[in-house]
């Protein structure tokens, strides 16, 4: 099994990265900071599994982000938020 | 005689007379222009069956299948989860296991339940595609798929709903969730003020699709 480098609660950030390829980490979050707000166990990963290629699983959380951290000129409620899935891979300590 | 009936029974001779009061056209010619990405899926398809990876029979039924599955099995959840403590409990901490128990098997993805309370609205995106929990819903709607919609969800969210016709009031969160990955996510909406004598069938009917989407809520 992969390793769960993050429990709920921790402030991640998203990798800054534009690499070719399959990628399932929406451009517009890329760079963004949020909170994991649960995980939800290891996934086969579609970056390889997209190409046929072996890869191991990662693990897939939910991660919490506040709509003006995205958006700096959001005009709604200060608590709306985006949660999205992300991989293992995509996250790293800010 | 015989050539009188051959008439009337053959509707693509309009020299007889014409008794059903109504003008139609020839059937139209199926001349839809196919995508690369189409004559790439059907050539595909042809090859499966080719090599007996598939049978015809078997890419039909999947289709069938998938064209019977309705909003209605979603509606039956969230009915249940209304007038059912306990499956809601079980809906909200193993939504896999709970849809299951109704007859509806999630196959390879994984459900996630999101309960709209007083507090907090959930709408639902795939902003990369078009990841819908179709196991519940069906197929999702063209708008859902749209490029605008995927766009704008994210970025202006209040201002969608209102166009849906949904105002969200300021005082509550409302909580965007973009399915990018293997999970699935159906909104279970508030039940509806005034709905208490009910049954659990009535209760379904009102749920709609746009509701487990999170566009709309239910209403008496």
């Amino acid at each position: 099994m992969p390793l769960e480098r993050f429990t709920e609660g921790d402030v991640v950030r998203v990798r800054e990265d534009y690499p070719i390829g399959h990628f399932r980490t929406p451009v517009y979050i890329r760079g963004k900071t949020g909170v994991v707000t649960r995980s939800f166990g290891a996934f086969g990963n579609p970056e390889t599994l997209a190409f046929n290629l072996p890869g191991e699983k990662k693990h897939v959380y939910e991660v919490r982000f506040r709509q003006s951290d995205i958006w700096p000129d959001y005009k709604g409620n200060a608590r709306d938020s985006v949660h999205i899935d992300l991989q293992d891979n995509w996250l790293e300590q800010p | 005689m015989s050539q009188h009936h051959h008439d009337h029974d053959h509707h693509h001779d309009h020299a007889h007379g014409h008794h059903h009061g109504h003008a139609h056209s020839p059937p139209q010619p199926d001349d839809k222009v196919h995508s690369y990405y189409q004559i790439l899926g059907v050539a595909l398809k042809e090859l499966l069956i080719e090599k007996g990876v598939v049978t015809a029979d078997e890419v039909r039924a999947a289709i069938e299948a998938r064209d019977m599955t309705t909003p209605a099995h979603g509606a039956k959840v969230v009915a249940r989860a209304w007038v059912d403590p306990a499956f809601r409990e079980r809906l909200m901490s193993d939504a896999n296991a709970a849809v299951a128990e109704l007859g509806f098997p999630m196959n390879t993805t994984e459900l996630v339940a999101l309960e709209n309370t007083d507090e907090v609205h959930n709408v639902v995106v795939c902003t990369l595609c078009s990841c819908y929990p179709r196991e519940l819903l069906g197929l999702p709607p063209s708008w859902y798929k749209s490029r605008a919609y995927r766009a704008r969800i994210v970025r202006e969210p209040r201002e969608v709903l209102a166009e849906f016709g949904t105002m969200v009031p300021d005082s509550m969160e409302l909580r965007v969730h973009d399915s990018t990955a293997d999970l699935r996510y159906l909104v279970v909406p508030q039940r509806p003020i005034g709905a208490e004598s009910l049954s659990e069938d009535e209760l379904a009917a009102l749920v709609t699709r746009d509701a487990m989407i999170g566009v709309a809520t239910v209403r008496r």
